[in-house]
């Protein structure tokens, strides 16, 4: 079993909800990202998405484009992202670090390159924003028989039989796109939300969790309450927007920028399955 | 051998070109829009639905006469077609080679042969019943060709416009904006035409139940290369008719600006079977290729994935894509169509990178020789062109896509002499 099978599945044992923060690497300084994934998991994160930079994001709103602005203005590549894993293992054993982002820089590193580094810095799974299921093969391919789960996105506008091909290459978990748009938008529609998820559960076992428009306690709530748990991206890039590009950071600044993730952690913790 | 820059009459540069190849190799793309190793839909899955709908409504509709039939009632009686093949005398005579011959897309409708992907692609919105129309754009070109479409149509039409694109480009803004549309100035990244790309794909993605992308080149996720290729593909049919019929064979070569490359593959196209038929695609060189600013991805890119397809790019080592530089907004951008890195790979086309100055040079040579002031993106195209001429013989004969005017670029010009208009 995965880190984020166990790690999942453990939390389920115990009726919790999973709470996964998503921050890019390198923002706002290279020297900042594994010191912030250490204290999002004494903020209650049980998985970190940690964003590979891309100068072209098309997926994401304005926050997690500058964010990814802010990361490459410090030079943050590919082969730093996987540096950093590696050094956040050299501390934390246990927490899943999952690496999403667009596939170019990923293309250009080479993919057996890409997967054996990957596993040699213990990253436990990959999302690859703008590789859909047609297109995924070669590079999970590689990723695969390393023990790397392949996650995937799935969004309202999926139809029922890309579900089945994407449900058919995905491990780890699925992450349900909550809103039409990109990263940082509003929720409009929980019902259809919850009939979507209720019927992704009639095609798959795999955890579902929401990401996209989940910004404070109450949306995390709410989407925890028909899913597995939540993804928790924008609110956070913004906050840590907020610290210094160079210069020394204080732990209680660290503290303060993931304060909405603890909110969400205690107010997830009173949820009731 | 390889297209040399040596204006010595005695190079042959047309001849050594690998054109053997069989009919069938260019029949692509195959069914999920891949030209060899390159192209496909590379999108985020919100997108996914999108354009495997518009793939089923273009695979129906494309076999369908009656669609084809309006397409060609517009193309004749709104924009003008068919655009003239002129020869090119004086011009001719200056680089005393091969005839200099130039397909007159200027002359269309809007100046420029975007109007003809445009009023391909609005048929299939007024079709698909979406009401409103989102679009990119560099020079302005397609951005204007779009927004004309969606006034003929009474559609609502949203532009996406690179800020730096919209400071040098202002006639084409305000061309869009007294056609109705709203220009959207896009103020990421580099500025350009791929954050404006960007851009367009985050709105679509947000509207995609009411929207239809017009993606004005023959890049992006397929099925795009493919129906902006067969949209501007008419450019290609009629050269080939005009050159049977006013020179009774085929031209010795064809040359075409590419920056994304929907005029280029738009004259190419008809034309990959004829294997007597060099290609020559002219990219942006900008400041020089060895001077790093420039906007040549297949003269001097790698493959990589952005904006839904794989094809060659303007990228770093760490997969970053690089900011591009040229004097020409619509060939500012770091990639280009699949379907041209295909045909860089087999060889069938010869893709060059032409300079600003040698682009500015053409552009005042026509215009001072012919009466004809070019669009900056098509004066690289006949800088290329001239070059070529002169290392072939008078019986020979290059057909220039003359993708657009120039009347957008006179600021840009002017400035660069150093006047204010
Ligand atoms: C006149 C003209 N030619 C060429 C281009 C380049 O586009 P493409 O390579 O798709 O033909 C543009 C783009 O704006 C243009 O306006």
């Amino acid at each position: 079993m995965s880190r984020i099978s166990k790690t999942i599945a453990g939390l389920q044992a115990q009726n919790k909800k999973v709470l996964i923060p998503y921050l890019v690497a390198g923002d706002p300084q290279k020297g900042l990202t594994v010191e912030l994934m250490h204290t999002l998991v004494r903020a209650g994160a049980h998985i970190i998405e940690l964003g590979i930079p891309f100068s072209d994001p098309s997926s994401d709103g304005t926050v997690i484009q500058l964010g990814a602005e802010r990361a490459l203005r410090q030079g943050t590549t590919l082969t730093d992202v996987l540096a950093m894993v590696s050094e956040f293992r050299r501390s934390d054993k246990q927490t899943p670090v999952v690496l999403m982002g667009y596939l170019n820089p990923i293309e250009i590193m080479g993919y057996e390159k890409f997967a054996a580094a990957a596993a040699a810095a213990d990253v436990d799974g990959v999302l690859i924003v703008d590789l859909p299921a047609y297109e995924c093969e070669e590079l999970f391919s590689a990723v695969r028989p390393r023990g790397i789960d392949t996650i995937f996105l799935i969004a309202p506008t999926t139809t029922q039989e890309r579900t089945a091909a994407i449900c058919a290459n995905s491990t780890g978990y699925l992450y349900y796109i909550s809103l039409k748009g990109v990263t940082g938008a509003a929720i409009r529609d929980k019902s259809e939300i919850r009939d979507k998820i209720a019927h992704l559960r009639s095609e798959t076992s795999l955890p579902i969790v929401v990401g996209f428009g989940i910004k404070d306690a109450e949306s995390a709530c709410e989407m925890a309450a028909i899913s597995d748990g939540v993804i928790v991206g924008s609110a956070l890039v913004e906050k840590i927007g907020l610290l210094p590009v160079q210069g020394p950071c204080s732990s209680a600044q660290l503290d303060e920028v993931v304060a909405v993730i603890s909110s969400i952690s205690e107010a997830l913790q009173s949820l009731k399955n | 051998m390889r297209y040399t820059v040596s204006k010595s009459p005695s190079v042959d540069i047309v001849s050594g070109l690998d054109t053997s190849h069989s009919a069938d190799q260019f029949s692509g793309p195959d069914l999920h829009g891949h030209f060899g190793r390159y192209g496909g839909a590379f999108v985020g899955e919100t997108l996914v639905a999108a354009v495997e709908e518009l793939d089923r409504v273009y695979q129906k509709l494309s076999k369908d006469p009656a669609f084809w039939a309006e397409y060609d009632k517009d193309l004749k009686h709104y924009v003008g077609r068919p655009s003239p093949l002129y020869f090119a005398e004086r011009l001719t005579k200056r680089y005393g080679g091969a005839k200099i011959v130039l397909k007159r897309e200027d002359l269309n409708h809007t100046g420029a042969h975007k109007i003809n992907n445009t009023i391909g692609q609005a048929l299939l919105a007024k079709f698909m019943g979406k009401p409103r129309i989102i679009a990119e754009t560099g020079a302005g070109q397609h951005g204007v060709a779009s927004a004309t479409v969606a006034a003929r149509l009474g559609l609502e039409c949203h532009v996406y416009m690179g800020a730096d694109d919209i400071k040098r480009q202002s006639a084409n803004v305000y061309r869009m904006k007294l056609l109705g549309a709203n220009v959207i100035s896009v103020e990421s990244g580099s500025r350009t035409l791929k954050d404006a790309l960007n851009e367009a794909l985050r709105d679509w993605a947000t509207n995609v139940d009411n929207t239809y992308y017009i993606i004005g080149t023959a890049a992006g996720p397929h099925p795009y290369p493919m129906m902006v290729r067969d949209f501007q593909a008419i450019i290609g049919r009629e050269a080939r008719a005009q050159s049977l019929e006013e020179y009774g064979r085929l031209p010795d070569a064809l040359v075409a600006c590419v920056g994304g490359g929907s005029n280029a593959i738009g004259l190419f196209h008809p034309f990959l079977r004829d294997e007597g038929v060099a290609m020559y695609g002219a990219e942006a060189g900008g400041e020089g290729v060895e001077t790093g600013r420039h906007a040549a991805s297949l003269s001097a890119g790698r493959p990589g994935v952005l904006h839904g397809n794989r094809t060659y790019l303007m990228t770093d080592d760490a997969g970053q894509i690089i900011e591009t530089h040229s004097v020409s907004a619509g060939l500012d951008y770091p990639g280009v169509g699949p379907e041209h890195a295909w045909l860089k790979d087999i060889g069938r086309v010869n893709y060059v990178p032409v300079t600003d100055l040698d682009a500015l040079t053409a552009f005042r040579e026509l215009t001072r020789l012919e009466g004809i002031i070019p669009a900056l993106e098509s004066s690289h195209a006949v800088a290329c062109a001239c070059k070529l001429a002169a290392g072939m013989s008078p019986d020979q004969f290059v057909v220039v896509n003359l993708s657009g005017r120039g009347d957008k670029d006179i600021h840009t010009v002017a400035a660069i002499d150093g006047i204010t208009i």
